[in-house]
């Protein structure tokens, strides 16, 4: 079967939108094609900077043929309705119709035939749709054309489109069509400076090949692979090892066609910045690599480039200008860091008091004194030393205003570390200021030390209340607080740190110490505790785990130690796989089914405690003593909080309840029977809510 | 590059030879060649050659160079390479041509840039101008690592669709001299391209201005007297904008548009000095970027009802 090749030969596309470009233009084409009855066997796309490339081999040189057949008017109805089916379907006269019967009687029924059509019309008719309507993130005019309406959008100006449909063993055809005045052909160009020449390309495996030739290397991974192997090459051969960098990579190979790995290096004495800030400023304005030395860790005083071209003197100009670039940026980093260092951090502190944090929020400086109370109450807590705690929440902030994150905004928090540790603070108050943003998402790293533990749940306690406050909550995909990610951070902090705090106390608190008072601040503390069951019911989906036990867990209300929520969570879990567990979850929903029909029969509820001289039968009585029996058990076992021995607690409920059921008819003739067998049932259900709300899980 | 030049007229070893050599080529490719505007301005692209020309059907192709005044920079002469003053090369056509990325690669070997031995490339970088209401898509032009020129295809001016779009240039020239001759502080850089005594240096001719104007910019630059000019320009702007609609604001035409984007450009610069100032709050900043634009807006829209705007 046929092959498609299709390639858009454009200027330079962003690097950042080259993979989903390719994944785009694979997925419109495949699934039109599909729509159009031509199914392919497979299809692959690729984008280098100036190209996006489509493969599509294996597609049916035809569509097949289509019959439909058509309903038309009764038998007998008025010439109108005959003629105008008549017209609908093609047919000549009546004659060609065939007559069905249906309950309703006679009907005209027309066949239509719609022959397929040969696969490369179809694609010149949908190939220019796709293109007219490509998704690009952002798109533009260009030239004389974009001076009448209707002109092309493209990411960047358009030259030249390829395309080619035909056998391996033919000469392909090349798809006909026309887009803002460029015609398709076989024409693709080489390398911008090493091989600029036109290319004729017929299908998709000589395009390839010619490409290589013409030294452009069209698969982003090959792109990616040859970067990462010489790139370690050339560190290893100077005995330094490459520091990976994925996000780097990805970007460094959207910009070349012709990678080519050369080494630079820098002087020593810029080594005396953090690493952190010398990798940022090489890898962010420069897009180069560092390298460690594998003896100390450090960095090595070179970097990696990633030119586009095979330079007549080996790179040596390129490299020397990248080194002038480099040195030049190192030298504006070492003097940031330098001139950082003078300033102590709590001498910035008042400039917070000119900058806002939210407009209805106050400002920064406002926000410092919220988070230093809440450390300072939290602090007890979680062990922390509450003068610490205090010190750590004041000048964790107090980096923001320094050169060097002004410059790198991704070192924050970092360089608030390094400067606390030059300006002798405690170990602990240093790593607060790093931590304290920790951790931002579910890989993330989780803090050990209690004062950064404190600083990280006031911080982020304060952020939710806050925007609780003011009614900035996430909806649906918005959430441009991270609120979400601030709220599994706390959910975080207290289940791997095994912290015992109540987050009704902590937010009701941290509301206190706001100047925005909302109209229903009793509600807040729960209503952002329900966001909590939220958050962790996602988290514990995410990890495989039973998501509605979260439901029947905090169904209990009162619940707002996320500590016992998980462990509960957990030991309920582990309960439910087991046949006690499923045999009493099943035992106590009949149990509640029963009940709500029953209920809703009487119009009432069967509340209180059965009456012992009612029982008649022995599975009556010997249910009645084991509820009585669990309820201490289990009650006296969570009170201890061993929730895996409240768990074991309820598995000896299991036979009476089966037991019951067996041999027991609720619905006895003596309606004093009846109600005291349904205040058992009822029994049942209150003796489970030791540990959960049963009905709230899920079969 | 032109082997027949004389050494001190080559654009590796002379400022203003590199600058010659770049107005060469672009009036070679049909560009009117403009001396700068005679007004201060943040950038090139204030130039009524590229802000008011880029708008309208009319073919326009023109290079210039621009002396951009940056209050903020201002580094009173110490820093390498920041400056409040520095040029800027302009070249503006209109519609962009299918080749101007060859011709932006040819200018560069013209000024001695040879692509078999420096990493040309082309690196995402989409250009935005709050102040005039503008945006264009493009890239920053990298040789060997280095931003050498911004290169962005107009898509709105003066919150305008630009229809047909242009095609702008602009080349850091300072920096790229400095590549070109190899030295790492601007005021190094041979202006004149001569050697022992002749031998004048970007120094000579602007590090003292540097040194005055960034006292003027940061400490003495009279602020009651700049506010006071910024609504004054801002109410002239739309005096002018109002009394220049033909027969009595029909508007249809207008007479004036030129004069009063003049008043826009000095409320711009008027602005820039007071933030350098560091009297303009951040709130207030931006209620500032806003007013200009509006008055950029406004005479955009002047000029389209201009005979070279392509009114009829």
């Amino acid at each position: 079967m046929p092959d498609l090749l299709l390639e858009l030969f454009s200027e330079e596309i962003p690097a950042r939108m080259q993979a989903k470009a390719a994944d785009d233009l694979r997925r419109l084409v495949t699934d039109k094609l599909v729509a159009e009855g031509l199914v392919y066997e497979g299809a692959k796309a690729f984008a280098t900077p100036r190209r996006l490339a489509l493969t599509v081999h294996g597609v049916p040189a035809r569509q097949p043929d289509l019959k439909t057949e058509r309903r038309g008017p009764k038998v007998g109805a008025p010439d109108a309705a005959v003629q105008g089916f008549l017209k609908a379907t093609g047919l000549k006269s009546l004659d060609e119709a065939k007559i069905q019967r249906d309950p309703k009687g006679d009907f005209y029924i027309g066949l239509i035939e719609k022959p397929g059509r040969d696969a490369i019309d179809v694609l010149a008719e949908i190939l220019p749709v796709i293109i007219r309507t490509f998704p690009w993130p952002k798109s533009m005019r260009w030239g004389a054309r974009s001076g009448k309406p209707g002109s092309l959008n493209w990411v960047r100006p358009l030259h030249a489109i390829t395309a080619t449909f035909g056998l391996e063993t033919e000469e392909p055809d090349v798809v006909r069509f026309e887009v803002d005045g460029i015609e398709t052909g076989q024409t693709t160009y080489g390398h911008r400076f090493l091989a600029p020449s036109a290319i004729s390309v017929r299908r998709f495996e000589d395009y390839e090949a010619k490409l290589l030739d013409a030294k452009v290397v069209l698969d982003p991974e090959r792109r990616k692979d040859a970067i990462l192997t010489d790139a370690k090459q050339l560190a290893f051969a100077q005995g330094f090892d490459l520091v990976e960098d994925q996000n780097l990579l990805d970007e460094v190979s959207g910009l070349v066609e012709w990678p080519v790995v050369l080494m630079g290096s820098f002087e020593q004495e810029f080594l005396k910045t953090p690493d952190e800030v010398i990798r940022a400023t090489i890898r962010n304005n420069q897009k180069c690599f560092v390298v460690r030395d594998p003896k100390t860790g450090k960095l090595a005083s070179k970097f990696i480039l990633v030119a586009n071209i095979e330079a007549t003197d080996g790179g040596k100009t390129i490299i020397g200008g990248n080194e002038r670039v480099i040195r030049a940026r190192l030298s504006d980093a070492k003097f940031f860091y330098e001139t950082d260092l003078k300033t102590r951090l709590e001498d910035r502190l008042p400039k917070f008091e000119q900058i806002v944090f939210h407009e209805k929020l106050g400002t920064q400086a406002a926000r410092i004194k919220r988070i230093e109370r809440l450390a300072a109450e939290i602090a007890p807590f979680v062990g922390a030393d509450v003068a610490k705690a205090t010190r750590a929440a004041h000048l964790a902030k107090a980096d923001l205003l320094t050169e060097v994150v002004g410059e790198f905004p991704e070192v924050q928090g970092l360089m608030g570390k390094y400067y606390a540790l030059a300006q002798g603070e405690d170990a602990s108050v240093a790593a607060a200021c790093e931590e304290h943003y920790k951790p931002q998402g579910p890989a993330d790293r989780v803090p050990t030390d209690p004062v950064s533990i404190a600083v990280a749940l006031a911080d982020k306690i304060d952020t939710l209340v806050g925007f609780w406050a003011i009614d900035e909550k996430p909806t649906g995909s918005k959430d441009p607080y991270a609120l979400r990610r601030a709220a599994l951070g706390v959910i975080r902090l207290i289940a791997e740190n095994a912290l015992r705090l109540s987050l009704m106390k902590v937010a009701a608190s941290a509301l206190g110490g706001l100047s925005a008072k909302p109209a229903d601040a009793q509600k807040l503390p729960s209503d952002l505790l329900a966001f909590f069951a939220d958050r962790l019911k996602v988290q514990l989906r995410e990890q495989g785990a039973r998501h509605d036990l979260v439901d029947a867990v905090f169904a209990l209300g009162g619940q707002d130690d996320l500590l016992m929520i998980v462990r509960r969570v957990e030991a309920l879990g582990k309960f439910l796989d087991s046949d006690d567990g499923k045999n009493l979850l099943a035992g106590t929903k009949r149990a509640s089914n029963i009940l709500s029909i029953e209920e809703k029969k009487d119009k009432r509820s069967f509340d209180g405690a059965p009456d012992a001289a009612l029982y008649s039968l022995g599975e009556e009585k010997a249910l009645a003593k084991a509820i009585g029996v669990v309820k201490a058990e289990a009650g006296a076992a969570v009170a201890k909080e061993d929730f895996a021995a409240a768990m074991s607690a309820m598995a000896k409920l299991r036979p009476p309840v089966d037991a019951f059921f067996d041999k027991v008819r609720v619905n006895d003739d003596d309606t004093r029977v009846r109600e005291n067998r349904l205040k058992l049932l009822n029994e049942i259900r209150s003796a489970t809510r030791a540990v959960a709300d049963f009905s709230k899980i899920q079969d | 590059m032109d082997a027949s030049l004389p050494a001190h007229m080559r654009p590796e070893r002379s400022f203003q030879g590199f600058i010659l050599a770049l107005q060469r080529f672009w009036a070679e490719q049909g560009c009117v060649i403009l001396q700068p505007y005679d007004m201060e301005m943040g950038a090139g692209t204030f130039h009524p050659a590229t802000t008011l020309r880029a708008l309208g059907p009319k073919p326009w192709n023109a290079a210039y160079v621009q002396p951009s005044r940056r209050p903020k920079d201002g580094r009173y002469g110490e820093n390498p390479n920041r400056m409040q003053h520095y040029y800027q090369f302009q070249v503006i056509m209109k519609p962009s041509p299918p080749n101007l990325q060859d011709l932006y690669l040819k200018s560069l070997a013209a000024i001695g840039i040879d692509s078999a031995v420096h990493d040309i490339r082309f690196v995402e970088d989409d250009w935005e101008s709050p102040t005039l209401g503008a945006w264009g898509l493009g890239w920053e032009c990298w040789c060997d690592g280095m931003e050498v020129s911004q290169f962005t295809y107009f898509q709105q001016v003066a919150g305008f669709e630009c229809a047909p779009v242009a095609g702008e240039l602009t080349y850091g020239l300072e920096r790229l001299a400095m590549y070109v001759q190899g030295v790492d502080r601007v005021y190094d850089l041979n202006f004149n391209g001569r050697e022992g005594d002749a031998k004048v240096t970007y120094g000579d001719v602007f590090l003292q201005a540097e040194q005055e104007y960034s006292r003027h910019n940061f400490e003495h630059a009279d602020t009651a007297m700049l506010f006071e000019q910024f609504k004054m320009a801002e109410a002239a702007c739309r005096k002018y904008l109002d009394a220049g609609w033909r027969e009595g604001g029909n508007r249809k035409q207008h007479l004036m548009a030129l004069p009063a984007y003049d008043q826009c450009i000095k409320a711009s610069h008027v602005f820039n000095l007071l933030d350098a100032r560091g009297v303009i709050s951040v709130t207030e900043r931006q209620s500032y970027i806003l007013r200009v634009r509006e008055l950029a807006k406004a005479c955009g829209e002047a000029w389209i009802h201009t005979e070279a705007g392509g009114a009829a």
